[in-house]
This record gives C-alpha cells, sequence and structure tokens, in this order.
C-alpha cells in the first residue's frame, strides 16, 4: 500500500465523493462519516508518504505506469515541500468537516449531500494540485477545484454570496485561462508538459533568452497570482469569503489561497528553476515591491472594514502578500522562500482558525459585525479564546507559528537588504495588533462601556452588576465546532514550537536547488 | 561565572504561579481557598528561588535549563546567574505580600471577577520569572510579551471607559514599540551573528556589528523594550494607573516595569557587553535620554495632584535612574542600577500600597485632600513617609545605597553633569514626596469630615508595614544584593575609566 500512497491521497476523496453521492441520495446522514473517512485515509496517505519521502528522497509515481517522463503521462511527484502540504491540506480539510457537523434540521437538508460532494471534490482537486508533476494536469486540476469552490461558494442562503460567486467565476476563469495560455506558451516552445521536462529545456542556453519562454512565465504568474488573490488581482476574495457558508469559507479560506501561493511556488522551483527566476530574471525587486503594496493595502482595507470575516479576507490579502514577497527575496540562504513555504503551513492554520470562530459566531448571532461580539469573553470563552490565539498568531507573538514564520521572512528581507519589505511585514503585524486588540476590546468590555452611579470612582461593582449583553438568538456552538476550533488553535501553537524541525524538511528540497550556493542539478 | 549545571529549578520556579491558575480557577466559588492557592503558588515560587541561592551565589555557577530547541542554535532556554536571581528574587518575594494586600483591597472594595484577577496575576508573575532566567535574547521577548497580554485585564480590570481607554494606551505603548522595534533589532541581531543570541557576559554582538549598526540597535533594542518608561515612550506608566491599586504597586512599581529595565540591562551587559560598549563610544545617547527623563519626569511629578499619578511620574524618572545607570558603563554605576531594580522595588511598592490604603479607608485619590491623615492612620502614613525616604534616597532606608552607588559611578565615569542629574533629581524626590507627609501629619484634619476615619483593613496595613521594614532593613543589609550584583562582574573585571 505504501507505494500508492501518492495516488491514494488523491483519489480517496474523490471516491469518497462518489460512495457520498450514491449512499446519500438514500441516507442524508451517511454523508458527513464518508467525508470523515475520506479525508482520514488522505491524511494516513500523506503520512505514510511523507515518511517514505523523507526516508527515500523524492518519491515519483506514474499513474498506470506510464513511465515516460518527458511525454504526456500523468506524473505525481512528492518531495518535503508538497508532502507537508498535502498534510496540512488534509488536515485542515478534516478540521473543516469536523466543524460543519450540525444536527439534524439546523441544515438545509437537500443541499447536504451536494455540500459534502463537492467539498470532497474540492479536497481531491487541491490534493492532486499539489501533487502533479505536470504543468497540463495542474491546469486540469485547479479547475476541478475552482469550479467546486465557485458552488460551494455559491450555496449560501446569502443573496449577495451568489453575486460574489459570480465575480469569483470570472476571475477564477480569467485567472486559469492565463495560466493555460502559458502553459500553451511553453509546450510550443519546449515541447514538454511535464514540469522537469520544461525546466531541462528552458535552462538550456539557445531556450534562455526567448521571448516566448518570458511571456509563458508572465502569463502563468498572473494566472497564478489571480487565482492567490495577490493584490492589486484579489477583487474577488474578500466578497466570496465573507458571503460564503459559514462551512465552505473555513475550507476555502485557510486552503485556496495558500495552494495557489504553493503553485506559485512550485513553478519557480521546478517549472523554469530557482536558476532561471532569480538569475536570468532578476525581477525579484519588483515582484517584492509589488507585495510591499499588497501587505500595505491588504492591512490598510482591512482597518476599515466592520464585518469579521471581511477583515478576515483582507487580512488574508495581506498575508498573501507576506508569501509572493518573501518568495521572491532572492536572498543568499533562501530563508525568504524557505519563510514562504512554512507561512503557507501555518497561514492556512491560523485562517482556519479565524475563521472557524468566525464561523461559530455568525451561527450565534446571524451577524458578522465585529460590534456583535460585544460581551463575547463572558459569553463564549472557549471560542473567544480560539480567536485570541489566531489573533495573537496574526500579530505574530510567540510562541505562535505567526510569529516564526515572521522570523524566518524578516530574516530573508534583511539579508536581501529588502528593507521595505522588512517595514511592510512590522507595519502590517502593528496594524494586525490593532485589529485584533479592537475586537478583544469588543469582547471583553462589551459594546457600550459600563456606566456607574459612582463612576468617578469606578469602583464597587459586584459580581452581580458585571456587564451582561443581551443574549443572541442564535444557536449555541457546538461542541464539534469547539473541537475543530480548538484543534486548529493547538496546531498553531505545535507548528510553533516545532517550527525548527518544519524548516529542516522545507530544507531538505529546497537548499539543493540554491542557485547562490552552488549550481543546481538541472 | 564561568561554570553552570543543569536544574530543571528555574523551569519549576516559573511554573509555580503558571500552574497555580488551575486551582485559582477551579476554586472560583470558595474565595478563601483560592487566596490559599495563591499564597501556596507564592510560597512555592519563594522557596524554588531561594534554593537557588547557595548554587548561584555560593559556588558561582548559573543554572541552565533547555525547554525546546528550536534550531541548532536558537532554543528557549533559562539560565540563572546573579542579576537575573536578583530581579526573580525581589519579584517572588513581593508578590506574596502583594496577595496579602490585593485580598485586603479586593474585598475592602467588592471587586467584580475576583478570580481572573487572582489568575492573572499569577501569569504575569510567571511571565516575570520567565523574563529574569531567559539565557537568550529570543526567550525575553517570548515573556516580555506574554507580560504584556496578560496584565492587560489587570490594568483595565474595571472595564468602564477610562480603563478601555488607559488599555489601550498600554497596549498600544507596550505592543506597538515591542514589535516595531524590539523584534526586528531580534532579527537583524539573529542574522547578524549566524544564528546566536545567546547572553554572554561579553555581549554577543561584540565584533559582529559596526559602529552605525550597533547604534541603530542599540536604541531599537533600549526603546524598544519600553516597559523601562523611557521618554517618549512613557505615556503608558500614567495611563495605566486606571489599574486597581495592587496591579499598580507589583506590576506598575515592580514586575512590569522592572522587567522593562532588566531588558535593558540584559541588552547592555548580555548583547552588547560593557566593553565592546565602550569600545564604540556609543552608549551616552541613551545617558542623556534617560537623563532627560529623569528631570523632566520628576518636575511633571510635582505637578499632579493624583497621588497615583505623581508615585508614577516619580517611577518613571527612577527606572530612568537605572537606565541611566547601565549606560554610564562604569562598575559601580552598573551594579548600583542592579541594585536599584531591589531598592526601588520595595521603597515605591510601600508608596502605592500607602496609595491604596488610603484610597480603601477614605476613597480620597488627590494629594490635596490628604490633611491631617497622619494622626488617623499612623501605620499607613508612617509607612509613607519611610518609603519616600527609600525612594529619595535618605538613610536609614536601602535606597541610600543604590544612589550612592549610581552617584559614585557616574563621578567615575567623569561625567559630571551626569552625576550632577542624580543629585538635583534627588532633591527633586524630596520636593515632591515630603509636602504630603507634611500635609498627612502636620496640617490639622479638615473640619468635619469623617469622624470614624480609621486605618485601612489588616489586610492592607500589614503589607504595608513589612515592605516598609523591607526598606529599612535593606540599609543594614544590602550586602546579599551586591553580591549578586557583583556576580556579573567575574569573568570581565570591572570596567575602569
Amino acid at each position: 500500500m505504501a507505494d500508492q500512497s501518492p495516488v491514494i491521497v488523491v483519489v480517496a476523496p474523490l471516491f469518497a465523493a462518489l460512495l457520498a453521492g450514491l449512499i446519500g441520495m438514500r441516507e442524508k446522514r451517511a454523508c458527513l462519516p464518508l467525508t470523515l473517512l475520506g479525508l482520514v485515509v488522505s491524511l494516513s496517505a500523506a503520512i505514510v508518504l511523507f515518511r517514505r519521502v523523507l526516508a527515500e528522497g523524492e518519491v515519483r509515481y506514474f499513474l498506470g505506469g506510464w513511465d515516460k517522463p518527458l511525454g504526456i503521462g500523468i506524473e505525481l511527484r512528492i518531495d518535503t515541500v508538497n508532502g507537508l502540504v498535502l498534510i496540512v491540506i488534509a488536515i485542515v480539510s478534516l478540521i473543516s468537516a469536523i466543524f460543519s457537523f450540525r444536527p439534524h434540521g439546523q441544515r438545509d437538508t437537500e443541499k447536504n449531500m451536494h455540500f459534502y460532494i463537492l467539498f470532497l471534490l474540492l479536497c481531491a482537486g487541491l490534493f492532486g494540485i499539489t501533487a502533479t508533476a505536470d504543468a497540463f494536469n495542474l491546469y486540469v486540476l485547479v479547475e476541478v477545484s475552482s469550479l467546486t469552490s465557485y458552488a460551494l461558494v455559491a450555496m449560501g442562503s446569502l443573496r449577495r454570496g451568489t453575486v460574489a460567486a459570480f465575480n469569483y467565476i470570472i476571475m477564477g476563469t480569467i485567472g486559469a485561462s492565463f495560466y493555460l495560455l502559458g502553459v500553451g506558451y511553453l509546450y510550443m516552445q519546449t515541447g514538454a508538459l511535464n514540469m522537469e521536462g520544461i525546466r531541462v529545456v528552458v535552462n538550456q542556453p539557445d531556450v534562455l533568452a526567448s521571448k516566448a519562454v518570458l511571456v509563458a512565465f508572465v502569463f502563468i504568474l498572473t494566472g497564478v497570482w489571480i487565482k492567490t488573490a495577490f493584490f492589486p488581482l484579489h477583487g474577488w476574495l474578500p466578497n466570496a469569503y465573507a458571503y460564503a457558508p459559514t462551512t465552505s469559507s473555513t475550507l476555502l479560506a485557510p486552503l485556496m489561497t495558500k495552494v495557489f501561493v504553493y503553485v506559485m511556488i512550485r513553478i519557480m522551483l521546478s517549472v523554469f528553476g530557482l536558476v532561471w527566476v532569480f538569475e536570468h530574471l532578476s525581477w525579484s525587486h519588483i515582484v517584492v515591491w509589488l507585495s510591499v503594496i499588497a501587505i500595505l493595502a491588504g492591512s490598510i482595507i482591512a482597518l476599515t472594514q466592520t464585518e469579521l470575516k471581511k477583515m478576515l479576507g483582507f487580512l488574508i490579502i495581506a498575508e498573501v502578500g507576506y508569501m509572493v514577497g518573501g518568495a521572491w527575496l532572492a536572498d543568499e540562504g533562501l530563508w525568504g522562500f524557505k519563510g514562504a513555504i512554512y507561512h503557507i503551513v501555518s497561514d492556512a492554520f491560523m485562517t482556519s482558525c479565524l475563521f472557524i470562530a468566525a464561523g461559530i459566531f455568525y451561527r450565534r448571532h446571524d451577524c458578522h459585525d465585529i460590534a456583535s461580539l460585544d460581551g463575547a469573553f463572558k459569553r463564549m470563552p472557549l471560542t473567544m479564546t480560539g480567536l485570541l490565539v489566531g489573533g495573537l498568531a496574526m500579530i505574530g507573538v510567540p510562541p505562535t507559528c505567526g510569529f516564526f514564520s515572521k522570523w524566518y521572512l524578516i530574516r530573508g528581507g534583511i539579508d536581501s537588504g529588502h528593507w521595505g519589505y522588512v517595514v511592510a511585514l512590522i507595519i502590517s503585524s502593528l496594524v494586525n495588533a490593532v485589529l485584533f486588540f479592537r475586537i478583544f476590546e469588543i469582547a471583553f468590555f462589551g459594546k457600550k462601556p459600563v456606566e456607574h452611579a459612582d463612576h468617578g470612582d469606578s469602583h464597587g461593582h459586584g459580581e452581580e452588576h458585571a456587564p451582561a449583553p443581551a443574549e443572541p438568538t442564535g444557536q449555541a456552538p457546538m461542541p464539534t465546532a469547539l473541537v475543530a476550533l480548538m484543534l486548529s488553535a493547538g496546531f498553531i501553537l505545535l507548528i510553533g514550537i516545532f517550527n525548527g524541525q518544519i524548516m529542516e524538511w522545507i530544507s531538505l528540497t529546497v537548499d539543493p536547488l540554491n542557485p547562490f550556493t552552488k549550481t543546481p542539478p538541472l | 561565572m564561568e561554570t553552570s549545571v543543569h536544574s530543571w529549578i528555574p523551569l519549576w520556579a516559573c511554573l509555580a504561579s503558571l500552574l497555580a491558575v488551575i486551582p485559582i480557577v477551579v476554586l472560583r466559588k470558595e474565595p478563601f481557598l483560592r487566596e490559599g492557592a495563591t499564597f501556596v503558588a507564592g510560597a512555592v515560587k519563594l522557596v524554588l528561588v531561594l534554593s537557588m541561592l547557595p548554587l548561584v551565589l555560593g559556588k558561582k555557577t548559573a543554572i541552565e535549563c533547555t525547554l525546546f530547541q528550536i534550531t541548532d542554535q536558537l532554543s528557549i532556554s533559562f539560565r540563572v546567574d546573579g542579576l537575573g536571581l536578583l530581579f526573580a528574587l525581589v519579584a517572588s518575594s513581593l508578590w506574596i505580600v502583594t496577595s496579602l494586600y490585593s485580598i485586603g483591597y479586593m474585598r475592602g472594595l467588592n471587586e467584580h471577577s475576583q478570580t481572573r484577577f487572582f489568575a492573572f496575576f499569577a501569569v504575569s508573575l510567571s511571565a516575570t520569572l520567565g523574563v529574569a532566567f531567559s539565557a537568550n535574547l529570543l526567550t525575553l521577548y517570548l515573556f516580555y510579551e506574554m507580560l504584556s497580554l496578560s496584565t492587560y485585564p489587570l490594568v483595565t480590570h474595571h472595564q468602564d471607559k477610562e480603563a478601555r481607554t488607559g488599555g489601550r494606551t498600554y497596549l498600544c505603548y507596550l505592543l506597538g514599540t515591542s514589535i516595531a522595534f524590539a523584534l526586528p533589532a531580534l532579527i537583524f541581531c539573529y542574522a547578524k551573528t549566524g544564528g546566536s543570541l545567546q547572553f554572554a557576559p561579553e555581549g554577543f554582538l561584540a565584533g559582529h556589528v559596526g559602529h552605525v549598526a550597533a547604534l541603530c540597535l542599540l536604541l531599537l533594542l533600549t526603546f524598544g523594550f519600553s516597559k523601562a518608561g523611557l521618554m517618549p515612550f512613557h505615556s503608558w506608566l500614567p495611563a495605566a494607573m486606571v489599574a486597581p491599586t495592587p496591579v499598580s504597586a507589583l506590576l506598575h512599581a515592580v514586575a512590569v516595569v522592572k522587567v522593562g529595565v532588566f531588558c535593558i540591562l540584559r541588552v547592555f551587559t548580555g548583547v552588547f557587553g560593557l566593553e565592546f560598549l565602550k569600545e564604540l563610544d556609543i552608549a551616552s545617547v541613551i545617558s542623556w535620554v534617560a537623563a532627560f527623563t529623569v528631570v523632566v519626569s520628576s518636575l511633571i511629578a510635582m505637578s499632579q495632584d493624583n497621588l497615583k499619578r505623581r508615585l508614577a511620574f516619580s517611577t518613571i524618572g527612577q527606572l530612568s535612574y537605572i537606565v541611566l545607570g547601565v549606560s554610564l558603563l562604569s562598575y559601580h554605576a552598573v551594579a548600583g542600577s542592579m541594585m536599584h531594580i531591589a531598592m526601588h522595588a520595595f521603597g515605591k511598592i510601600t508608596l502605592f500600597f500607602c496609595a491604596g490604603a488610603i484610597f480603601v479607608a477614605t476613597g480620597k485619590k488627590y494629594i490635596s485632600q490628604l490633611n491631617g491623615l497622619g494622626k488617623k492612620m499612623p501605620f499607613t502614613m508612617g509607612a509613607f513617609a519611610i518609603g519616600a525616604m527609600s525612594v529619595t534616597g535618605l538613610p536609614p532606608t536601602g535606597g541610600l545605597w543604590s544612589k550612592f552607588y549610581l552617584i559614585w559611578g557616574a563621578a567615575e565615569a567623569g561625567q559630571i553633569v551626569l552625576m550632577c542629574v542624580y543629585l538635583v533629581s534627588s532633591v527633586l524626590n524630596g520636593v515632591y514626596f515630603f509636602p504630603i507627609v507634611y500635609r498627612a501629619f502636620f496640617k490639622p484634619l479638615p473640619e468635619g469630615e469623617m469622624p470614624g476615619l480609621k486605618e485601612a483593613p489588616t489586610a492592607c496595613v500589614i503589607p504595608l508595614t513589612v515592605t516598609a521594614v523591607g526598606s529599612v532593613l535593606l540599609f543594614f543589609v544590602p550586602g546579599l544584593l551586591l553580591d549578586l550584583a557583583n556576580l556579573m562582574f567575574v569573568s570581565t573585571p570591572p570596567v575602569t575609566p
């Protein structure tokens, strides 16, 4: 079985989706267990696979045994970077599935089956994108995951969700088309679709200066940037995530943008090669400055938001700026590049934690306004604890993972001399601090400060006079939702504590390809 | 301090109060048992800290333990040396006293959410000890942030408008400066030294940075740890006076602000090293900023009528004594600033206890209302007089010794102007404290005011008496503190000008 682990990761949710369709028609309640089963199988396969990668090095898998590395075959190739991302996807989607559980009758049950089918297909698509070693297959899988995600966004009961989904479709399709166009150019120029095949040809001296390859790169990069919501190509994201159903957003927000950042990193690493990207192209300054704009814009727009999920959406845009900028820092030790990969892992859990907390609040209040959180520390202490952990990670307080990703990214910025990036990262941390403490303040003090007759002394109110905000009408948090929240909060701390180990794994793949230390193998 | 032994005692000392949160929360319905848990934890903590004394002081070995290895060179680890132990000793002994005082104060005023109060108090003590025992800059930063966050619910305890504004200022300054200044400096150090952040007697930065970079780092680190209240990042301290008085007493006279100056002491002695700074000749920038703070804050203190605010500005000045002392780089000044951590702690906590006791007994917050209180509250006002003497640096109180060393150190460094700053500021201290004492003892009680006026609850009076006696005792036995401070110079001989 271990030999087949690469493909099991991808197809387990696919089969689970089929089963969910078949069984779900008769028994809707079977959908969630099937989803969990499929994801658990994927997770265990991903862990087995990762152990194999650590033991044997890169694992290559040819679907159907078509062993033609340079021709059209479906190849999966797993190294420590995407092995790690696979595990992250599996865990985050599992947490999201746990969160999705709601007692019978509370959800629009007609959509139950469809929801889980889409959920599983999306996971299959994301696993596929991460595992594939073929530039064209990547496009196909991007479409699988994108189409399902449009549907997931549109499923909510809010009308604005439908409009947001429409926007998302338009932008997403444009992004995917750009990507496909780029792959087409590459195919014309190199005759290969396999990533390694393309890289070998692209780095040959006579092709190196080819304008077609350059155009292909620009197309691909633009396409991927639209998909990751890299400012100013972010327009679709805030509304899509804010007005999607709660469970959808806990799945989409942590994973979609992060997986596409991974795609960008994979393209830099495997399709063009770091030598081509950093030495031949040497655009890193421009891209890093773009990312500085993205970070600042995301943070500042987030400040103006009054709705929790929308604010989080803009924070994601800032975080995408962190990662894109980090990956392009091109410092000698590639700390920024590795930091960006680490940040994929940590940001996935941070966003998951925050969106789950936001989801719990939404179920409780039927309203996204930050102001509705008044006095939440008293009413929903556990949920607020989760939000607190997520918020502290976003601010970058040790020992959460957010601190260490900033640590590595800023180190990359210092080493490469990109002070603008360093300053942007710090400003964004400060803005995050303001944002989250504004929320904590509202949750701690209540919307209106408690006024007392003896206000001049501000003393003397006993336990019984403590602020007691009106009880909202929504549902109390489900224990399963709280479990999901605590899981993701726990991972935030774990990833922070074990950041050294994770960086070591990332370095295993990245360091041998570092163009600044020695000539990497083509 | 060349040798070191491995032991988990520092970790347990740090955890003692953190673990106490569990019984405090579990026993929330039983106030007496809950406070019992605080006392047990306080006693355990103090015993653990004291148990390290023979090893550190007697055998001159540092105690080390590594909690967590992040990379080959980077770790979350503890190392107990003279300075760390001195600070831990002060913080853990004063915690017990403050706990007793808190009970009197919080019950006396029938405050709400007392469980939360005691729980976060315990957490912040853990963070303080974590800072005291930190072996490297990363661990220091970690606990520093933990302290900022865990004290926020204490500062904003009243949860009213004033608390909200105060808390906002508090966090803005503390988190803002640490993220904007200290964190980048930290990472810059890390990048420059190739991965090491371990405090070393000769300074881990020595030889790794040039003149300009060193100056930038020094400024970033000194202002980044803004708990030290150096101007212009001092306004959080008066703002934080909205907290209940026990919090002001322990956190804003002892734990939080002293963590700030402790960090700066570590930056000077562990990060740069006194020799290296002398070689670069950049520390005088900090000296002048600190001297400015000393004088200006004393002048502001004189104009404050709110007793706690006057104490807060006095604290800002006294903290800058310490920063000024260490930036002079001479042996006596540095030793004096280490001692001043303890001396000022005992003096200032007494003053805050008194301010709280007056408030509990009479509800008075302003100095102009204190006429004639000395006859009604002899213990409180007597302790106040002793505390004021200690902070001013008059015999027979401990404050004399640290001030003596600081002034000596300034002379030793050849900085006559800065020496005069110390002297002038001592006079100013007297000017803003003794009118209060005079008012209380020699002016008559206003006509018809509260005939039943008497001392605050016993639980308030005992602690302030204890700390006042402590201040006097430190005059007679300052040796322990001096020995601990001297340990920091064993491997590097005293720097003579």
